[in-house]
């Protein structure tokens, strides 16, 4: 893997634990406060899950680990998600 | 089952229960091995079919875990894990008017083939009458998919499409292989003015010197919606 991918990447995955499209879904990034669709942050993956980082400051906004049979999720980064109901 | 190049394959898929498809949406497969360990991989949908099918064209990674076998193995009536199709950033909205600027490196074309075909669907949305252009980097001829669908589809302004070939230039080409520079870039896209809605797919290096040499220009970058995919890192 060259690096990262863009936030849009982990769609699918997200999709296990959210209700419709978080990618789509405007982010705010708790260190920084850049806002941006999740889509656009950058998305590293790992046999045992993702993580996506903000472009602007590079910090950890979700992390998401399957194993187990179990996911975990990890919001620490992202202060809130504005969401567009369909 | 179809043979792009010698190294892709356009797969045909049945997803039981499929309902919709927006050009421009992946889907992620799922490899698992007899040991229970197991792969997922994003490949991006390269047409919608009618009902419940959809295409995937994928290109073999020599180190890739789940391409070999995608590309060589997997047989008409296999049964494969997919989810989705998912994502709803990188796609094209026929309701939006703007014209589209398309600009793919290597296998980078597949989502915005899948947003070209739906263009050239006839429908009644503002973004059916908008221009399309497409700038496609590739090695050589030989690597180019959907090279003669393309040929039929490219009618200015409808859409126009324009090759940068990195490695091989085509039998009698007055330009020499080159990689692209900001000066073809800006060369072959659509004006500022007109302010073009740009969707990039291709290897990282590629995406963010397009993507940089755009803004560079003055091309907002809101205006900009990017796809990298994974793979070697090799800049097509």
């Amino acid at each position: 893997m060259s690096g990262y991918l863009d936030g849009n990447a982990a769609a699918g995955a997200l999709s296990e634990v959210f209700v419709g499209d978080i990618t789509t879904a405007l982010g705010r990034c708790a260190h920084c406060g850049r806002t941006g669709a999740m889509a656009t942050t950058r998305c590293y993956l790992d046999p045992h899950g993702l993580v996506l980082r903000c472009p602007g400051c590079a910090e950890v906004l979700l992390r998401l680990v399957e194993g187990d049979g179990q996911l975990r999720l990890d919001l620490r980064g992202v202060s809130f998600l504005t969401l567009t109901r369909p | 089952m179809t043979q792009e190049t010698r190294t892709a394959r356009t797969l045909r898929l049945r997803l039981p229960g499929l309902t919709s498809h927006r050009p421009g949406q992946h889907v992620d497969v799922r490899l698992t091995a007899p040991d229970g360990y197991t792969a997922v991989r994003s490949y991006s949908v390269a047409s919608a079919r009618p009902g419940d099918e959809l295409e995937l064209t994928v290109e073999e990674l020599s180190d890739g875990e789940v391409s070999p076998y995608l590309v060589h193995q997997v047989a008409v009536g296999d049964q494969l894990e997919v989810r989705g199709p998912v994502g709803g950033w990188f796609v094209w909205d026929p309701a939006d008017p703007s014209p589209v600027q398309l600009i793919a490196g290597g296998s980078g074309v597949v989502p915005l083939m899948a947003m070209v075909r739906a263009h050239a669907a006839a429908g009644s949305a503002p973004g059916y009458e908008a221009p399309f252009r497409l700038l496609y980097s590739v090695r050589s001829p030989d690597s180019a998919y959907y090279g003669p669908e393309l040929g039929d589809l490219a009618q200015p302004p409808i859409l126009t499409v324009d090759y940068v070939y990195t490695r091989v230039a085509p039998a009698g080409s007055l330009t020499p292989p080159r990689r692209l520079d900001a000066p073809t870039l800006l060369a072959s896209i659509i004006p500022v003015s007109q302010n073009p809605a740009f969707f990039i797919c291709g290897a990282t290096a590629f995406v963010e010197s397009v993507s940089d040499w755009l803004v560079q220009a003055g091309y907002p970058a809101e205006r900009i919606k990017t796809e990298r995919y994974g793979g070697t890192g090799v800049t097509p």
